[in-house]
């Protein structure tokens, strides 16, 4: 397998070593995606509730949502408003054109 | 107390009441079962709904606990909408609601009204092994200092262990952006998703991590994990993207707390 | 040059030897992740913690530092929810197995679960749905107490459950399959005073009849929540058992009732959706305490029988 070419042993004895060295100063995130990952998911995160929690308690009762068979084919694009979508360009460089096509 | 009189078969061979009561509970198009009532045997088709409407709701619910970042992205209508079907198509085998959902990435790629966002599934995977990383078993992490007591010429042949939470999403697109700037509240300001991004998901200690990987990082931290040795996975890297930074990835993956042991052992 | 996890994980394990804390006669609340904090700055409030068993069934991470941190200063009461103990068929020997591993790391004060099942063939319904109360199902529900007591090497209670519908099919009324199934099993239960008045008002029969038929001698622990009301296919009231409310002041009646038979028996305050603050979930707690101290080493019934 070509991949597992061989390097010179000093190559990766140099690259651990400066590794050791600039070990304190790697960073994960750049500050602003941290912040937003932080915010809700990192600080004291065992205080965070639980996703994804089994309980014990009935949910909606009698309404219909369990039985509710309803397609939203045809008029599916109204669904996605609200969401934070149309902050991320569609590849094709347009902004927002989760609208009918 | 002695085991019961009538064999486990009697009631595997005919339909039991569960065996009536279940179907109907995620398909909507089936009738209530008649084995149930409501008092003096009055029509139970409300009462029943109740336990419907618990199961289809309270999945829908957990999944959109699992993916918050998904269901920001789309807004609740839709992501209830879209969580229903997959709810419908694929209920829970385990009783372990934080293993629910493993097959909604592959879903949402599926998933006719999620096409025009193809960043959406490798979001979800993000959120998928954020939560397995959450849970995953506890080990501490391999002390970088462990490294400086290896004799040099040795160093291309260690293999490394890796932490129970270590994980890579490699995505075309730039997931990883889109998953950080949707997991907190804030204004996501406007994102280019074209941007391919490998992320590498950690719990080094208490707490879920998720950073880039820079360019090769992938490959090279994918061939550790898989248990080749450092000269060979740096190899691979370097293979791929001539100019990788191995002394950066190195320091990278070790202080992100990837594994939890090295060893001059078999590469597997 | 392998790091020393094992030797970690050894000294971790003989770290947790957590210490004993009474439950006698308190009152406790559902423990929820995201008033960590509020109970830490709250200086060790009294009463114990209820955790649902299946949240702490991941191999590691926050849920356990949680769990360990709670169990620290507090008793701790385990109640699984979907064991299907109410199913017809055997149970799931895995989810048996991390059960009995939980009670070992944990060693809680109470194990309870429920009168019901929530797995059918390899489905999870994730609900406690409900089942008919004939001789057949009884000696089924009988065997599945036996296998879990065997495997945690205790008894646990099990708890009545808030019903919307009934099986045509059922022989016996409610309690007497619950008390036959305490009797032959030897298992303590868990009085759910919500759903008996829930369950009451949607089939229509008195609660206090329903407890004074009930072998109270066998209650280990009692739960109350908040319930919703809806209405059903006639437009009669059908109420819900949601858990996302104050306990109503009927439920609280009845509560008074049970404890003025049964004595001071640990209560729960359960509320497991729309979250009040930690302090909203503590006031109720206080309420039931109030109650519970009211008959302190009060207890007209003889417990020397139950499990």
């Amino acid at each position: 397998m070509s991949a597992k070419s061989t390097i010179s042993s000093l190559i990766i004895a140099g690259a651990v070593s400066s590794a050791l060295a600039s070990i304190a100063m790697a960073a994960p995130l750049t500050k602003a995606e941290e912040q937003a990952a932080v915010s809700a998911h990192k600080v004291k995160c065992y205080g965070v509730a639980l996703k994804g929690q089994n309980d014990c308690a009935a949910g909606p009762g009698t309404t219909c949502q369990g039985t509710s068979n309803v397609d939203f084919q045809g008029n599916a694009w109204k669904f996605v408003q609200g969401g934070t979508c149309e902050s991320i360009a569609v590849p094709g460089g347009k902004h927002g054109s989760l609208k009918p096509i | 107390m002695q085991l019961s009189h009538l064999p486990r078969q009697d009631m595997r061979q005919r339909q039991t009441y569960a065996d009536a009561f279940s179907p109907a509970l995620i398909d909507p198009d089936h009738q209530t079962p008649d084995v149930v009532a409501g008092p003096n045997g009055k029509a139970a088709v409300k009462r029943y709904n109740v336990y419907r409407n618990n199961v289809t709701v309270s999945l829908i619910d957990s999944l959109a606990a699992i993916y918050p970042a998904v269901q920001r992205i789309t807004g609740v209508e839709f992501f209830r909408a879209m969580a229903r079907f997959h709810v419908r198509a694929t209920p829970p085998t385990s009783p372990l609601l934080f293993e629910y959902g493993r097959d909604f990435p592959a879903f949402i790629e599926s998933y006719e009204y999620a096409q025009a966002m193809p960043w959406l599934a490798d979001t979800a995977r993000i959120e998928r092994a954020w939560l397995d990383a959450y849970h995953a078993a506890d080990a501490v992490p391999l002390a970088p200092e462990r490294l400086a007591a290896v004799p040099p010429e040795r160093l291309a042949d260690l293999t490394f262990v890796s932490h129970p939470a270590t994980q890579v999403v490699r995505s075309r697109y730039a997931a990883l952006t889109i998953f950080s700037a949707n997991r907190g509240t804030e204004s996501t300001g406007q994102i280019d998703p074209t941007q391919s991004e490998d992320a590498l998901i950690t719990r080094p200690e208490n707490d879920v991590e998720v950073r880039h990987l820079p360019e090769g990082g992938a490959v090279f931290l994918t061939a550790l994990l898989a248990g080749q040795s450092l000269g060979h996975a740096a190899a691979a890297a370097l293979e791929e993207v001539p100019d990788f930074d191995l002394g950066a990835s190195i320091s990278g993956v070790l202080a992100a707390g990837a594994f939890i042991a090295a060893e001059f052992g078999e590469e597997s | 040059m392998t790091s020393n996890n094992n030797q970690n994980a050894e000294n971790v394990a003989s770290a947790l030897r957590f210490p004993n804390h009474s439950i006698a006669g308190q009152a406790g609340t559902s423990f929820k992740h995201e008033h960590l904090p509020a109970i830490m700055a709250d200086g060790k409030p009294k009463g114990f913690f209820e955790v649902h068993a299946e949240n702490y069934m991941g191999a590691g991470g926050p849920p356990h530092r949680a769990l360990e941190a709670i169990r620290q200063d507090n008793p701790v009461s385990l109640h699984g929810v979907c064991m299907s103990i109410g199913g017809p068929q055997p149970l799931d020997r895995e989810h048996l197995g991390r059960f009995r591993s939980l009670v070992e790391r944990y060693q809680p004060a109470l194990v309870s679960e429920h009168l019901a099942w929530s797995t059918h063939e390899n489905t999870f319904f994730n609900d406690l749905l409900p089942l008919p109360y004939t001789n057949e199902t009884l000696s089924r529900v009988c065997e599945h107490i036996d296998e879990v007591q065997q495997a945690i090497g205790r008894p646990i209670l099990l708890e009545n459950p808030s019903t919307y519908v009934t099986f045509r099919e059922s022989t016996m009324s409610e309690t007497d399959f619950i008390r036959t199934i305490a009797r032959r099993t030897g298992c303590g239960l868990l009085l759910d005073v919500n759903n008996v008045f829930v369950s009451a008002t949607n089939h229509g029969f008195s609660a206090l009849d329903y407890l004074s038929d009930f072998p109270l001698a066998k209650v280990g622990e009692i739960h109350l929540a908040g319930h919703a009301e809806q209405a059903d296919d006639e437009g009669e009231r059908l109420l819900i058992d949601s858990h996302d409310g104050p306990v109503a002041d009927a439920v609280w009646k009845l509560y008074e009732i049970v404890i003025q038979k049964c004595g001071p028996v640990p209560t729960l305050i359960e509320w497991d959706s729309n979250i009040p603050d930690w302090p909203v979930l503590k006031a109720e707690a206080t309420a039931a305490q109030q109650i519970l101290d009211r008959y302190i080493g009060f207890s007209s019934l003889d417990k020397s029988h139950a499990a």
